[in-house]
Formats: structure tokens, sequence, C-alpha cells
């Protein structure tokens, strides 16, 4: 057993060296040289300041914005995660329940609008989200409902190459191109 | 179920086979010691590595040998790591100043990652500095799958050497696994993250302020490069709580099928390793075929489960046909959120793109059943390979029980120490698994962990313990794992789960090393048939499967028969 020890602490200590600090620090530096912005974390910035992330979601509670997910976690940054609720859980019900009758729009609500994300932090909403929320913000705004709602359909990202993921819509950037609309 | 659907499953799957062949045949090549393209840069490296440690690479080691090196560099491992957790406040790459680990943590944490399970039971983004990640845990990423992959060349020897007291050296595999496979391959994978949008930073976080003026701190680090070793190594252990799921993780649907391909390409491929060490490539793809048998018929059932979305939510008024969205993300799709549960769990990875917990009834009950049937789904990295070679041990002496033969695998006779020593590996999942659920089940001070009620407490319980004796450590995380209680019961259970497996799993390939090869007779049970391939799918699923079958009935199926009864907890 002991002349596996001297093998057993070099090979860690050499390995912990190569893998454990070469290769992250080296792919650090080449990604901030190759992919400056995506390195940081993609940051999204109107007139100097940072307004979010292009990949994370962020809350919108303003009628006059779209609305992203309900999140867990209130869409803290430092704090990932889903409800974790089972598909039998009463405070699931309860809160569907609650969002729906809150939403009150006519017809079946969108699934996404009234379900908590798995990362707390999903950036996009489904196309008929959007469609669904197009009247408030129209009304919000005082701008016509078909400008929005062209708006909306400007914004879907389809299906990259047609048939991977899902189409959906980033809210962040829905609501900056909403402001652009609204300042015309 | 959408034809979009099959599509988005066809091609990520045929994106795997693409490489398996190659890949295979490069980790026969490289385990044998011939030179491949990487040597002219890399062998000067390794043999720098053997000189300061002081290895003689061509000595080789018996499975006694071979299974201490393995545990002293484990225990090594476990030492170092623990220290690291206990004292990041006073290392360096902690922007977020974070103190350091509690001690029932460190322990979990440090067993979790140096098992290859990586169960978290800690907020990566809340808890672990950037030293803690790239230093300690993403270390034993590479590490840990580099023990799988080095212990699954030496079960695979003992079938391709006759007569021979050794089945290799530790050392040398455990190096070549990760200086010519892990780090090349998590280099290029960490590279098409980062043009994909993955971070890749010191920095701590970011600070923002939204359009409606309120402030969001979202946590940053070295993501990339810890994500591609984490798929790759079949590992798991997320730089962020939500895993897979967290946009910085797994930004869009291409991050996701790359993911996915990271996560399944090495451990489809060692069958193929298998079967050119042994002499039969046919044998590996007979392997690979009972393995994606399984898998798709899991897939297909979690799908179709979850792309009927929650009776209980639509009768609310919600629109069906988005499936049942709690706990997934937008941008993935139920078919792929699907083929990421049911693969994670078929090869102990444990990442999630989706939160398992709020899986219906029956689309949470396959990433259980996966876990449970061993983990050779096609399993982790290594481990998958030698579990499926106990199955087949297993098999072939079921099929010779029939006939009233001798049983014989790829030539060497299966005899009574064998099927001992087999067996003894397959009961220590039950045992880990049942044995703790059932103690945590009587157990106020566990039971106060549950964030659910009814059957599905109970599956929060069986998963936990599935998963940590199972290697995968995924969750249905509601749970709250970070208890003195689970903390160190599931960390037993990890201990458990690889090496009172791993060992008598070495000690049968000691045995038949040491015997000579039979030729084929007409007696001979023809292992590469699509008869044996049955054969090995129907033992996965008795021997793995009938075990848990009673702890089962009382969760996720009961649930399932209490879903459609509109009862709630």
């Amino acid at each position: 057993m002991t002349e596996h020890i001297r093998p057993a602490f070099v090979l860690l200590l050499l390995f912990t060296l190569l893998t454990g600090l070469a290769y992250p620090l080296a792919l650090t530096g080449v990604d901030r040289v190759l992919f400056p912005q995506a390195a940081i974390g993609s940051p999204v910035v109107q007139k100097g300041v940072i307004v979010g992330s292009a990949l994370v979601g962020q809350a919108f509670a303003d009628p006059k914005y779209f609305h992203p997910r309900p999140s867990a976690s209130g869409y803290d940054g430092l704090a990932s995660g889903g409800s974790n609720l089972g598909p039998l859980s009463a405070r699931l019900i309860e809160r569907v329940k609650g969002d729906v009758a809150a939403l009150g729009g006519p017809g079946p609500v969108p699934a996404d609008a009234v379900t908590a994300s798995a990362s707390g932090l999903d950036p996009d909403i489904s196309p008929d989200n959007a469609r669904a929320q197009v009247a408030r913000v129209s009304v919000a705004r005082n701008l016509p409902q078909d400008q929005v709602r062209a708006l909306v359909e400007r914004q879907v990202h389809g299906r990259i190459f047609g048939f991977l993921g899902e189409a959906h819509v980033n809210v962040l950037e829905l609501n900056l191109a909403l402001d652009r609309l609204a300042a015309m | 179920m959408t034809l979009i659907g099959w599509l988005q499953l066809a091609v990520t799957l045929g994106l795997v086979l693409a490489v398996v062949l190659p890949l295979g045949r490069f980790m026969a090549r490289l385990f044998a010691g011939d030179r491949t393209l990487l040597h002219p840069l890399l062998s000067p490296v390794e043999r720098g590595f053997y000189r300061a440690a002081g290895i003689d690479p061509a000595a080789e080691q018996s499975w006694a040998g071979y299974g201490m090196a393995m545990l002293v560099f484990s225990a090594a491992g476990f030492a170092a790591l623990y220290a690291i957790l206990r004292l990041q406040a006073f290392l360096p790459f902690n922007p977020q100043g974070f103190a350091g680990v509690p001690p029932d943590l460190a322990f979990n944490t440090a067993i979790s990652f140096l098992t290859n399970t990586n169960w978290q039971a800690y907020s990566g983004e809340a808890t672990m500095s950037h030293f803690s990640q790239m230093a300690g845990l993403a270390v034993h990423n590479f590490l840990s799958a580099a023990t799988g992959i080095a212990l699954a060349i030496a079960v695979t020897r003992a079938f391709a050497r006759k007569g021979s007291a050794t089945l290799g050296n530790f050392w040398v595999d455990l190096t070549r696994a990760t200086l010519y496979l892990l780090l090349p391959l998590s280099i290029l994978v960490a590279l098409a993250f980062m043009a994909l949008g993955v971070p890749q930073t010191l920095l701590g976080s970011m600070d923002a302020t939204t359009l409606e003026g309120l402030h969001q701190t979202i946590a940053l680090g070295p993501v990339a490069s810890q994500e591609a070793i984490k798929q790759l190594g079949t590992n798991g252990g997320g730089f962020f709580n939500a895993n897979s799921s967290h946009p910085f993780e797994n930004p869009s649907a291409l991050t996701n099928i790359l993911q996915i391909w990271a996560m399944l390409a090495i451990s489809a491929a060692l069958p193929i390793t298998f079967g050119r060490m042994v002499g039969s490539e046919k044998q590996g793809w007979a392997i690979l075929s009972a393995m994606a048998v399984l898998l798709v018929g899991g897939v297909a059932l979690t799908w179709w489960a979850e792309a009927q979305g929650n009776p209980l939510v639509t009768a609310l008024g919600v629109a069906p046909d988005m499936g049942n969205m709690e706990g997934k993300e937008v941008r993935f799709g139920q078919a792929m959120s699907a083929l990421f549960a049911v693969a994670t769990t078929g090869l102990s990875c444990g990442a999630v793109n989706t939160m398992h917990d709020s899986l219906m009834p029956l689309g949470g009950l396959v990433p259980m059943v996966m876990i449970q049937l061993g983990e050779v789904l096609p399993g982790g990295v290594g481990s998958g390979l030698y579990g499926m070679v106990v199955f087949c041990v297993l098999s072939v002496f079921v099929a010779g029980l029939m006939v009233g033969r001798t049983p014989e695998f790829l030539g060497k006779k299966i005899e009574a120490r064998e099927i001992r020593l087999a067996v003894l590996a397959v009961v220590i999942l039950p045992l880990a698994i049942l044995g703790f659920t059932a103690l945590a089940a009587m157990l106020p001070a566990a039971l106060s962990s549950l964030n659910n009620a009814g059957p599905h407490g109970l599956s929060e319980l069986l998963y936990a313990y599935s998963s940590a004796a199972g290697n995968n450590g995924s969750a249905f995380a509601g749970l709250n794992a970070d208890t003195p209680w689970f903390n160190v019961t599931l960390g037993i259970a990890m201990v458990l789960g690889r090496f009172a497996y791993v060992l008598p799993v070495l000690a049968m390939a000691g045995s038949l090393a040491a015997k000579s090869r039979v030729a084929a007779s007409s007696g001979t049970f023809p292992t590469t048939s699509a008869l044996f391939v049955g054969l090995l799918v129907g033992v996965i699923l008795i021997l793995g499967g009938l075990q848990f079958f009673p702890a089962l009935a009382l969760g996720p199926v009961v649930e399932q028969v209490l879903l459609a009864a509109g009862t709630t907890f």
C-alpha cells in the first residue's frame, strides 16, 4: 500500500495544476480574446447602463412591459432553481389557479405563463404567451394593437435550422424593442 | 409526441452514433499502448508525469494491486478536496468572499465528486469559490472519470488476456485517460460552448439595473471549462444550482444538443473499445444495442408522459399543447427535455435541464428506474461498461442453467467464483438504496426535509438514495439534503455504490484473466446474436428492476393512480 502513496499524491498535484488551473485559466484567456462579451455573461448595455444579460431572465411586473414566466427564485441571479413541486402538489395547483385567475384572459392560458421554469431564470416565453399579452401592453402604452402584435411576430425566434429547440421570444429583447417603438 | 421531436431525437442520437466507432477504436489503441495522433505532443508530458511520480509504466499490477492503487488515489483525492472546501476562504479566486464549507457538507461533496456522483447538497453560485470549482471540483470531474475508464479497461483485459496474473497498471491507465482523452475532448467542447455563449471568466458576478429600475446581480464564473468536463466525464455537477437548465450553462437548443452528445459519447464508445480489445467488435455492438433499446424505450415513455401535460393543471384552464412545463425551460421543448432526463440517468451523469421533482409520475418513474437498473444504459464513463460486463456474465450464466452447460463468455469459463463475485456486486445497489430509504422513511428528522407530501415524498427519498448509490447525482431536488443526516447517509451510499461495487468486479476480472481461453464449440451460446441481446435486456430488467418494484409501487405508481383520481397533497 505504501508504494502507492507517492504516485497518488504526485499525480494528484500534477493533474490539479494541469486540469484545475492551466486548463480553465488558459480557456479564460482565450475566451476574453475570442468572445469578450459572451465571456462575461452577454451583458445588454443601454445608454451606458447594463440592463441585464441577453441570456438570463429578469422580473417585469409593470403592465406596459411583457412579463416573463413565474420564477421560483423571483429572478434572483444568485439563487437559480425551480419550484420542485410534484404534479399532485396542492401548493402547485393553488398557485396555478391564482395565476390563471390573475391573467383572466379569454381562452386557455399558455402553459408557460403559469408554470415556474427549471432555472428560475428562463429568459424566454412562448410566442403564444407573448401574443396573449399584446392587449394589456397596448392599452398600457396607448399603442395600436396591430403595431404591438407585429412587433411580437418580428421578435419570435424560430427553431434553429428549422427543427432544433422550440420557437420562443426573449422577454428582455422584446421589451427593449417595445421601448424603442414607443419612443418613435 | 411530434414528428419534429422524433427528428430532434434521431439527429442527436445519430451524432453520438457517428463518433462511436472512431472514438471506440481510438481508446482501444490508447489503452493497448499503441501510438496515437496525439502522442508526438503529449507523450513527453506523460513520461514526465511518470518520472515525477516514480511510476514504472511497464510494471503491471494484479487485481488487488490495481484496486489498492485506485483506493489510495481516491483517499488522497478525498483528503485534498475536503481540505480545499474547508479552507476556501483563505485560498485565491474567491471574488464573492465565500466562507469555508461546513464539515458535513464538505464531507458529502468531497465523496460525491471523487465517486463521480456529483450529488450537490450545496448551491454552486452561493457556496463555492472559483478556486473550489476549478482546482477542487473540476479536477475530480477529470480524475473520477479517468478512474472509471481505467477500471473498465482493467476488466476488459480480463477477457482479452489468457493465463495472466495482472490487469495492467492503474497509474498508466489513469494518466492516459486524462491526458489523451478527457483533456483534449474537454478543450474542444469548451471552445464550442464558449462560441455558443457560455461564459468563462474569473469575475464573480454581473450587476444590472433592469428597465423597471430593479437591481439584479447575476452570478458568473469559469462556466464553459467546467461544463465541458462535467458532461464528457458523466459527472453532472453543475456550476450553478439549476445545473444544465441555467441559461449560462445551457443557453440554447444548440448547446443542449452538445450537452447531450458530450455526456453520451465516451460511454457509448466504450463497448466498441471492449469489443476491439477482446477481438470481437461485434460483441461491442451487441452490448451497445442492449443499452440503446432500453434507453430509447425510456425516452419515449417519459416524453409521452410529459407531452400530455398535467391534467390537474389543464382543468384550471391551461392549454395542454406545450405539455407539462413546470420545471422546464421554453427553449428546449419536451422531446429534448425527455432525452436529457433519461440519458442523464441512464448514464450516471446527473446533470439536469429539467427539474425531475416536477416531472409527471410516469415521467419521473423512468429516470428513477434507469438509475436502479444499475447505471448501465449506457452508464457512467467506464462504470457503465464494467457494470454491463457483470450483466453479460450473469446472462450467460442464466443461459447455461437453462441448457445445463458450464457457461462461457468470450472463451472464458464462468464458474462458481465468478458468479459469486458478480452477484456480490449487484446486491450492493438494492441494499444501499432500499435500506437507507426505509430508514429515512421512519425518521422524523429525515422526513422534515421533504418538499412534497404523499407518495411524492417517498419518491424524493427513494430517488435520493438511488441517485447516491448509483453514483448518478441528479435529484428530486425539492428534498433539502443539506442536513447532517442526509449528508452522511448519502455519502455512505455513494461510497458503497462505487467501491463496494467495483472491488468484487475487479476480483472477478482477476480470476478471469488467469484462465485460458477455450475455443467456441457447437455448444457455446453465441453472445453476439440478437437472442443474446434480448436475454441481456431481460436479465437487466428482471435483476435490476424487480427488486425495486415494491418500492416504486408505493411512490410513482400509486401517484399515477391518484392523478387519475384527481387527489392532491
